[in-house]
C-alpha cells in the first residue's frame, strides 16, 4: 500500500491548485469551484489520516465537511445569482462599492 | 499502481478546471476530479466516503453548479480586461508568488523523500458503514443535529438571496 505521505502530498498539491484558482481567476463561479477543490483536498487529508491511525473519525469529519460544502455552494450560488441580476457580470471586480 | 493513476487524473483535471475559460467545462472536469478522488477513497478503505463523494458531491453539488452556469448563460471571462488590470500582475507580487511556489515544491519533494515504504505499519482499516453510523449517532450526535439546522439555514438563505425583489 502507498504510504500516507503520498496522499498528503497529493492533498497539498490539490489545495495549492485550488488556492491558485481563487487568486488568479476573475470569475465568481470558477472561484467557487476552486473552493470546492480545496475542500476536497482537506477531505483527502482527513481520510488518509483516519486510515493511518486506524479510526473512523476521519470519515465522519468528511461527512460534516461535505454538508458544510453543500450549504456553502447553495448560499454562494444564490449570492452569485443575485449579483449577476444586479450588474450582468460575473467578474468580482465589478462590485467595489464597499471597498475602502 | 492504481494510486498514481487516480492522483494524476485528479491533479490534471483540477489544473484544467483552473485553466478553462468556459465554466461548463470547468464543472465537468471537476466532476472527473471528484471521480478520481472517490477512487482514492476506495484505496484508503473508505467505501462510505467514496460513495457519498459520488452521490452528494458529483451528483448534487456539481449539478447545482451546472444549473447556475446554464441559468446565468454568461460563459466567457473578459480576457483583455483580465490581462490589463489584474491585481496580481504587479512584478513584486509575481516574484513573491514564484518564491512561495518554489518553497512549496521544495517542501513537497522533501516530504516525499522522507516517506518510508513501511507498508506493514498500517493498522486495521475501519471501513464498515455500521461503525460509522453508530459513531455518527452516539459520539457525534450533537454535530449531526447541528448539521440539520445548518442545512435548514442554508436553504432559507438561498431562497431569500436568490428571490426576485418585488417592485
Amino acid at each position: 500500500m502507498v504510504p500516507i505521505t503520498h496522499y498528503l502530498v497529493l492533498s497539498a498539491i490539490l489545495f495549492a491548485i485550488g488556492t491558485a484558482g481563487v487568486f488568479v481567476r476573475r470569475n465568481l463561479i470558477t472561484i467557487l469551484l476552486s473552493i470546492e477543490i480545496m475542500l476536497n483536498a482537506v477531505n483527502l487529508t482527513f481520510v488518509a489520516f483516519g486510515r493511518g491511525f486506524g479510526t473512523a473519525d476521519g470519515q465522519i469529519i468528511v461527512f460534516f465537511v461535505m454538508t458544510v460544502a453543500a450549504a456553502e455552494a447553495a448560499v454562494g450560488l444564490a449570492i452569485v445569482i443575485a449579483l449577476f441580476r444586479h450588474r450582468e457580470s460575473l467578474n468580482p471586480d465589478s462590485w467595489t462599492a464597499l471597498k475602502w | 499502481m492504481l494510486f498514481y493513476v487516480f492522483a494524476a487524473v485528479a491533479v490534471i483535471s483540477s489544473l484544467l478546471v483552473i485553466a478553462q475559460r468556459n465554466p461548463i467545462y470547468s464543472v465537468l472536469l471537476l466532476i472527473a476530479s471528484f471521480g478520481a478522488l472517490s477512487g482514492l477513497y476506495v484505496l484508503l478503505d473508505a467505501p462510505f466516503v467514496a460513495v457519498i463523494q459520488i452521490i452528494v458531491y458529483a451528483g448534487a453539488i456539481m449539478v447545482l453548479f451546472l444549473f447556475v452556469v446554464m441559468l446565468l448563460n454568461a460563459p466567457h471571462e473578459e480576457t483583455e480586461y483580465d490581462e490589463r488590470v489584474h491585481p496580481l500582475m504587479h512584478p513584486a507580487t509575481m516574484r513573491f508568488g514564484a518564491f512561495l511556489a518554489v518553497v512549496l515544491i521544495v517542501e513537497l519533494v522533501w516530504a516525499l523523500t522522507r516517506a518510508g515504504s513501511d507498508s506493514t505499519a498500517f493498522p486495521d482499516a475501519v471501513s464498515s458503514v455500521k461503525v460509522i453510523g453508530v459513531l455518527l449517532f452516539t459520539e457525534y450526535s450533537f454535530p449531526f443535529e447541528v448539521t440539520s439546522v445548518l442545512i435548514l439555514v442554508a436553504m432559507v438563505g438561498a431562497v431569500v438571496l436568490a428571490r426576485r425583489e418585488a417592485r
